[in-house]
């Protein structure tokens, strides 16, 4: 059991410690940096797997840091939701980076400790039970994300760098305004401890907590680009390098993440002033984000600019179901999320290599030369197709129809069915398009020597990611029974507030007493 | 008192927003920073306002001001001075790869149309 114990903080210490190890190795050779780094990279699956294992059984594994008790100190807490994360955050990491070592982390310096410390920063968010913590999470994976965005240089990718960073940057200060309100109102930042003293929280507070609590999911949406503010999103990653685009399909999720945690705990069925807070906000904006993602990837002029928009589509699925609330909402989207961060990966990591293929131009949506390869990127192509667009037989289809099946009770029921249905359908279209304009309208080519034939190491994490989705849906019934289990657990936020707050064995009474301990210590 | 400081925060974060929204790298910058000032006092006077009482235990003192926001402040101005040092190196790297400081990378209007 005393291994155990510090289970929690190892997805977080492990990339902190490999990045720093690497920054001390960077003047040696590349292939120890690449080794270094994989291998700590492949770690943190199956660190990720005990995790799930443990948290299976409906335990929050709470970690409290320097042994501080809750709520004074920070704390972190590993449930499904978070183990669930930390996986797919690995997964994803491990076909990333071995798509980056076949040559695109020479192209700039210090490409793997910038990708250690994007890890280090992504697990600390799933892990933290601190809204500060949070927040300094949060900045910790943007910095670094500053970095890989921009690795490599280029006019464009300073460009959309710029407004990436600059965007971040005011959503990072809208950030600390919500979480100073409502620190000003309840005297803390642990999230559980915030859950009862929200919902506690006297009528002439209301507005005011429910503004912090609205400003907070501004920058939440801001994070996970939800409408209106997807704007910085296509352009950032589509001109950033291929691995670091398909990383950044997780980075949307942080955003979709921490309004699923946070208004789970804050805003749920009994919060006071927040009850049900983002009802009114969260299915709306991702029904019109769903819309205006899919108007992109149908206008879309190069495949990686439709990858992105493609993220953006996603994140409208994931946000609707989501934002529909109930239980199978709720699981039909954590379904989905891992499959949709898996397929669009994929995509970015093929658009790259079609690119390479195609010589001057690129991924560009125009008739060109036929690829060498081209049978084998064909074949990736329509599998990644056939997955983002959420057509039988993979897991997109299975998530959509589990969001659908959901939405039957909902009042939304009409809107949800005919945008989603919709988009879907103009998906399909915009694929479709898209693939055989790349691979049938050819010409051979004048100069067969520009072109740069994939080897099979290039495309082994493309087909290793599709081989995740296809998992997904071969073992749809566990995976959907854990996304099931999850939503349950996070409809009952009681739990993981007795086990953050310890006040599992008497809640009303152990509460009780956390409050006076807290009234003492107030200014 | 809490009023003054209530209208110097108005103040620099509507300055802040005002510089953030111009063309110009420069004054983008210097809006970010206005706007960091702006939240970090924020953060500060969440722990209300208390005139020479400490932070930490002290046999002398009769009442204690709130440390939390304090230490807040300190991780939250290290941040934002990190963040604006990185801002400020890529908005010199644009103006060298994009030949002029505006933000979207064009000077003039007939840049605009081509």
């Amino acid at each position: 059991m005393s291994g155990f114990m510090h289970l929690p903080i190892l997805p977080v210490v492990l990339p902190l410690f490999a990045g720093i190890l690497l920054l001390a190795l960077r003047n040696r050779s590349l292939a120890l940096q690449r080794g270094v780094s994989l291998l700590a990279t492949l770690a943190l699956v199956p660190l990720a797997l005990v995790l799930i294992g443990t948290a299976s059984d409906g335990t929050h594994l709470v970690y409290k840091l320097g042994n501080w008790i809750a709520p004074y100190g920070i704390v972190l807490v590993a449930d499904r939701l978070a183990a669930w994360m930390l996986l797919t955050t690995a997964l994803l990491a491990v076909f990333a980076l071995s798509y980056a070592v076949r040559g695109i982390d020479t192209q700039g310096r210090h490409f793997h400790v910038l990708f250690q410390l994007q890890l280090f920063g992504l697990n600390g968010a799933f892990l933290t039970g601190d809204l500060f913590n949070l927040f300094v999470f949060f900045e910790i994976l943007l910095l670094a994300s500053y970095g890989l965005l921009l690795h490599g240089g280029g006019r464009l990718r300073v460009k959309a760098g710029l407004h990436y960073v600059v965007i971040n940057l005011v959503g990072s200060t809208l950030f600390l305004f919500a979480v100073g309100t409502l620190y000003g109102v309840t005297g803390t930042l642990n999230m559980a401890d915030l859950a009862v003293k929200l919902a506690a929280t006297p009528a002439e507070h209301a507005a005011l907590v429910q503004s912090a609590a609205l400003l907070l999911f501004g920058v939440f949406a801001l994070k996970a680009a939800l409408l209106p503010l997807y704007l910085w999103l296509p352009a950032a990653y589509a001109h950033t390098s291929a691995p670091v685009a398909a990383l950044f399909a997780i980075m949307t999720k942080v955003g979709a993440y921490s309004i699923l945690r946070v208004y789970s705990l804050i805003a749920g069925d009994s919060a006071g002033p927040l009850t049900r807070l983002l009802d009114a906000w969260l299915a709306p904006l991702a029904l019109v984000t769903l819309v205006l993602g899919m108007l992109g990837v149908i206008a879309s002029t190069a495949l990686r600019q439709q990858a992105a928009y493609l993220v953006v589509v996603s994140i409208g699925s994931l946000l609707l179901a989501f934002g529909l609330g109930s239980t199978e909402a709720l699981a039909a989207g954590l379904y989905y999320l891992p499959h949709t961060t898996f397929a669009s990966a994929a995509l970015f990591l093929l658009a790259d290599a079609i690119g390479r293929a195609r010589g001057e131009l690129a991924d560009r949506f125009e008739s060109g030369p036929a690829m060498p390869g081209a049978r084998v990127m064909g074949g990736l192509f329509f599998v990644v197709a056939v997955a983002l667009a959420g057509l039988p037989p993979l897991s997109g289809f299975l998530g959509k129809f589990m969001l659908l099946k959901a939405a039957l009770d909902s009042p939304l029921l009409i809107w949800v069915w005919s945008i989603v249905l919709i988009t879907g359908l103009l998906g399909v279209i915009a694929l479709a398009r898209s693939g055989s304009l790349l691979f049938y309208r050819t010409h051979t080519a004048h100069d067969p020597a520009s072109l740069v034939r994939p080897t099979t190491c290039t495309l082994a994490p493309v087909a290793g990611l599709l081989l995740l989705v296809i998992g997904m849906t071969i073992w749809a019934g566990p995976v959907s029974d854990y996304a099931a289990g999850t939503a349950a657990q996070l409809r009952s936020p009681q739990r993981y507030i007795d086990a953050v707050l310890g006040t599992a064995s008497g809640p009303a009474e152990g509460r009780a007493s956390v409050s006076v301990r807290l009234a003492g210590a107030a200014p | 008192m809490e009023a003054l400081i209530a209208v110097v925060i108005g103040v620099l974060t509507a300055g802040g927003v005002f510089l953030a929204l111009r063309g110009q790298t420069f004054p983008v910058v210097l809006g970010l920073t206005l706007l960091s000032y702006a939240v970090n006092l924020f953060l500060f006077i969440m722990g209300r306002l208390a005139i020479g009482v400490p932070p930490v235990i002290s046999a002398a003192a009769e009442a204690y001001t709130d440390p939390l926001p304090q230490a807040l402040v300190l991780t939250a101005i290290v941040i934002s001075f990190g963040m604006t040092s990185f801002v400020i190196v890529l908005a010199l790297k644009a103006r060298g790869e994009l030949g002029n400081d505006h933000v979207d990378g064009l000077q003039h209007e007939e840049d605009r149309n081509r």
